[in-house]
């Protein structure tokens, strides 16, 4: 009967599609197992407090991620203010002329620039031209722009998922539009910025090649002392034990837990933006 | 007194309101109805510049408030929009706490007062009828009333700024009978100190709430009179046929 083959066409599909989709998620957590499996036994209280030693074969990781840590903050300082106040000019003030619409045809563009041609301009500029060097402020510059299009992009959509009627309601009692923004439309606007504030910053820590020529230092024991110093990161460390440290074979367990380390940091990330969210839209 | 000489409205190409003239005098309701896309909202968005956030549109004629023209450049939107109150068709508290709600028109004003933005909430919440029922919750978000009682906090919240005129985009239209019938009270009692506009498609309510009615069809204004004018003895046909549900 016709029904019934109906039924079973779509018993076959759906099984299929689902099929596809554990697909995915067995991968995932095959990389993550196999990372968890290698390297959770190096993983220790010393490994995360102290430097590498022995020519990074012993010792740990706590410059790279004091380093990381460095860059999240000094992007987040770029990034933040710059997207959000773009993106509530774009979605709040420029209505949608021509104007604004190549703005944003060219912020889509930026995100799909290879993050290694940041990582080239960011030495030009950054490093070269303004002469910061190789520093935290080179690479926080550098990540900052990497992750503009990001913040603009969530910033844009949480603003425009607000609905019209509370923009004209506060307009209609005599607001400006700027009071509108800052008491009505941000604050409903929040949670969903924040979630993409903090998937950037995940970006950010995993991103290699923009911090390659900027900041990242090989081997660098110390904390730095400025803005202007080099840091480690984990992600350029991860890099430089995989493919030249002094003896490979040694290094590879700690390789291992340098990516989990890293990992996890994207993880709780991620964990603490749905967190937030969940949190702000109770409010 | 609210007048306006020869309007016409444009949106795009599109003529939305074809050379209306009209006075309606202080302390008065008036009531617009008409078919959808008659030019009925338009016009009411007209006195407090509402239409100005539409891209594309276009007015020529004069709308007069007092003997003023808003649309001189030398006026103040913001400062024109808290003369001129209004309520819109589906309740559209802000997330905030009630209290918050009816003291927003006057934060953004800048009055920082804590005694007297208490005193005047409670007083405009009073005027919309609602004081009785939110006095011992006036903490609790906006969302959790009733959406008559919502609508009466809109009501509350644009008092609290003591507009001279109040204008409603069909402030009942989303509502159940018994709010309906307590915000057609509460506009019975706002005409005491107020100015009323409101745009309607429900006939008898017209016919309750309102001293004059303004039938709008295509963009003219077919016959304002007073409503009992209109809705006994109307002098155009078209006004006729409406009423009695020929068409519409």
């Amino acid at each position: 009967m016709a029904i019934m083959q109906k039924k079973t066409e779509q018993k076959i599909a759906f099984t299929f599609f689902r099929s596809l989709s554990l697909v995915v998620v067995a991968i995932l957590f095959w990389i993550l197992g196999f990372i968890i499996y290698n390297g959770a036994g190096v993983i220790d209280w010393e490994f995360l407090t102290t430097a590498p030693s022995d020519g990074m074969t012993g010792g740990g990781i706590f410059p790279a991620i004091a380093g990381t840590l460095y860059l999240i903050l000094g992007s987040s300082m770029v990034a933040f203010p710059l997207g959000i106040l773009s993106a509530v000019y774009t979605s709040e003030y420029a209505g949608n002329g021509y104007i604004i619409r190549f703005i944003r045809i060219m912020t889509n563009n930026l995100s799909g620039i290879p993050s290694i041609i940041f990582g080239l301009f960011g030495m030009a500029l950054f490093v070269n031209t303004l002469e910061f060097g190789d520093s935290i402020i080179a690479g926080s510059f550098t990540l900052g722009l990497l992750t503009l299009p990001l913040v603009i992009r969530t910033t844009e959509e949480a603003l425009r998922a607000i609905p019209d009627t509370f923009r004209i309601g506060s307009l209609a009692l005599g607001a400006t539009q700027l009071q509108t923004i800052r008491r009505i439309t941000m604050p409903m606007a929040f949670p969903n910025i924040i979630t993409g504030l903090i998937l950037s910053i995940g970006r950010v820590s995993g991103e290699t090649a923009p911090i390659l020529f900027t900041v990242a230092a090989y081997f660098l024991p110390k904390l730095p002392q400025s803005i202007f110093d080099q840091v480690m990161a984990l992600p350029y460390h991860l890099y430089v034990i995989a493919t030249s440290g002094t003896d490979l074979e040694a290094t590879r367990p700690i390789a291992y837990g340098t990516a989990l380390v890293l990992i996890i940091i994207v993880l709780l990330m991620n964990l603490l933006a749905s967190f937030l969210r969940k949190k702000f839209r109770k409010l | 007194m609210l007048e306006t000489k020869e309007i016409h409205f444009y949106y795009g190409a599109f003529h939305a309101l074809k050379n209306i003239s009209m006075t309606m005098d202080d302390h008065t309701v008036t009531a617009f109805i008409g078919p959808s896309g008659c030019g009925k909202s338009t016009f009411l968005r007209l006195f407090n510049r509402m239409n100005d956030l539409i891209p594309d549109t276009h007015l020529t004629g004069q709308c007069l408030i007092e003997g003023q023209d808003i649309y001189q450049k030398t006026v103040d939107v913001t400062t024109l929009r808290k003369k001129v109150g209004m309520v819109f068709q589906k309740p559209n508290p802000f997330p905030k706490s009630i209290f918050e709600n009816v003291a927003y028109g006057l934060r953004v004003d800048g009055i920082k007062d804590k005694n007297f933005i208490r005193q005047r909430v409670e007083e405009s919440l009073k005027g919309a009828a609602l004081w009785e029922e939110v006095k011992d919750q006036l903490k609790k978000p906006a969302f959790e009333l009733s959406g008559g009682q919502q609508q009466r906090l809109c009501i509350a919240r644009a008092l609290a700024i003591e507009p001279s005129v109040i204008l409603m985009d069909e402030p009942a239209s989303a509502l159940d009978p018994i709010s309906t019938s307590k915000i057609e009270d509460l506009i019975h009692s706002l005409k005491e100190k107020y100015t009323i506009v409101i745009v309607t498609h429900n006939m008898q309510q017209a016919a309750r709430v309102s001293n004059k009615t303004g039938f709008f069809m295509l963009g003219e204004l077919i016959e304002f009179n007073d409503t009992k004018k209109i809705f006994l003895s109307p002098e155009k046909e078209a006004t006729q046929n409406y009423i009695t549900g020929r068409f519409g």
